[in-house]
């Protein structure tokens, strides 16, 4: 078993389609209509195109609002992704105008950062040690 | 006041709390479950950090803002003052007096 694909849940995919894109570095993978409005919408890493891909998922359902708020609330991320330079990363991402909730910080082993991701979800960037 | 103030800083917890909070202000209750966990081995609930986070609070050495959807969490250390008022000896010397001390 492996982990093929994971979500987000997002208020809008289009705008959440431009900051995974345009901002973070992801690329898309599919683009499917599905219902009225809806999109099967992922992204993969650039590098691992057929790796695990993050969809991005409408925020319709009613419970969603709740459980993300309250994450939000307390600063706790929905989903982590790996970076080669966490402090680098938070530089380049922070010109490009991204807030960040935690600044880089070394948490024992790992170095990790809280940003927001435009679309309701707190994301954390991390580096592990090689 | 006061006594809410002691109760708050006897604790070895609360204070490592504070000493986070020092280090940097402004930390989500994420982050500093975080590093209580990762840096301080205290493998302490989110609930029991809260119940902590509410007694400093009490105390007035934590205060929470809210940034948009956030919140964040700040050290006020001016109760502290409370304390160096009520029992620190004032200083009776000048400030001349230090390069005399110095002069054997």
């Amino acid at each position: 078993m492996k982990i093929h694909l994971t979500s987000v849940f997002v208020e809008d995919q289009a705008k959440a389609l431009h900051f995974y894109t345009e901002i973070l570095g992801f690329v898309k993978k599919h683009d499917v209509p599905v219902g009225e409005r809806d999109r099967w919408l992922t992204v993969v890493s650039p590098d691992e195109p057929d790796g695990t891909e993050l969809l991005l998922e409408p925020a319709g359902h009613p419970a969603v609002k709740a459980y993300r708020d309250a994450l939000v609330e307390d600063g706790i991320p929905l989903a982590q992704f790996a970076v080669d330079d966490v402090r680098a990363e938070y530089e380049r991402l922070r010109g490009l105008g991204v807030h960040f909730t935690q600044e880089p910080l070394e948490m024992g082993p790992v170095t990790t950062a809280v940003l927001d991701d435009t679309c309701g979800n707190l994301i954390q960037i991390a580096t592990q040690p090689r | 006041m006061a006594d809410d103030l002691f109760k708050a800083l006897a604790d070895r917890t609360r204070r490592t709390i504070l000493d986070e909070l020092a280090e940097k202000s402004g930390q989500t209750l994420f982050e500093i479950c975080s590093r209580l966990s990762m840096k301080h081995r205290l493998g302490i609930s989110r609930q029991a950090v809260s119940q902590h986070l509410a007694v400093l609070e009490a105390a007035g050495l934590v205060e929470t803002r809210r940034e948009g959807r956030y919140k964040f969490h700040e050290l006020n250390t001016a109760p502290l003052r409370q304390i160096t008022e009520r029992w620190l000896v004032p200083d009776t010397m000048p400030d001349t007096s230090a390069p005399e001390e110095s002069t054997p």
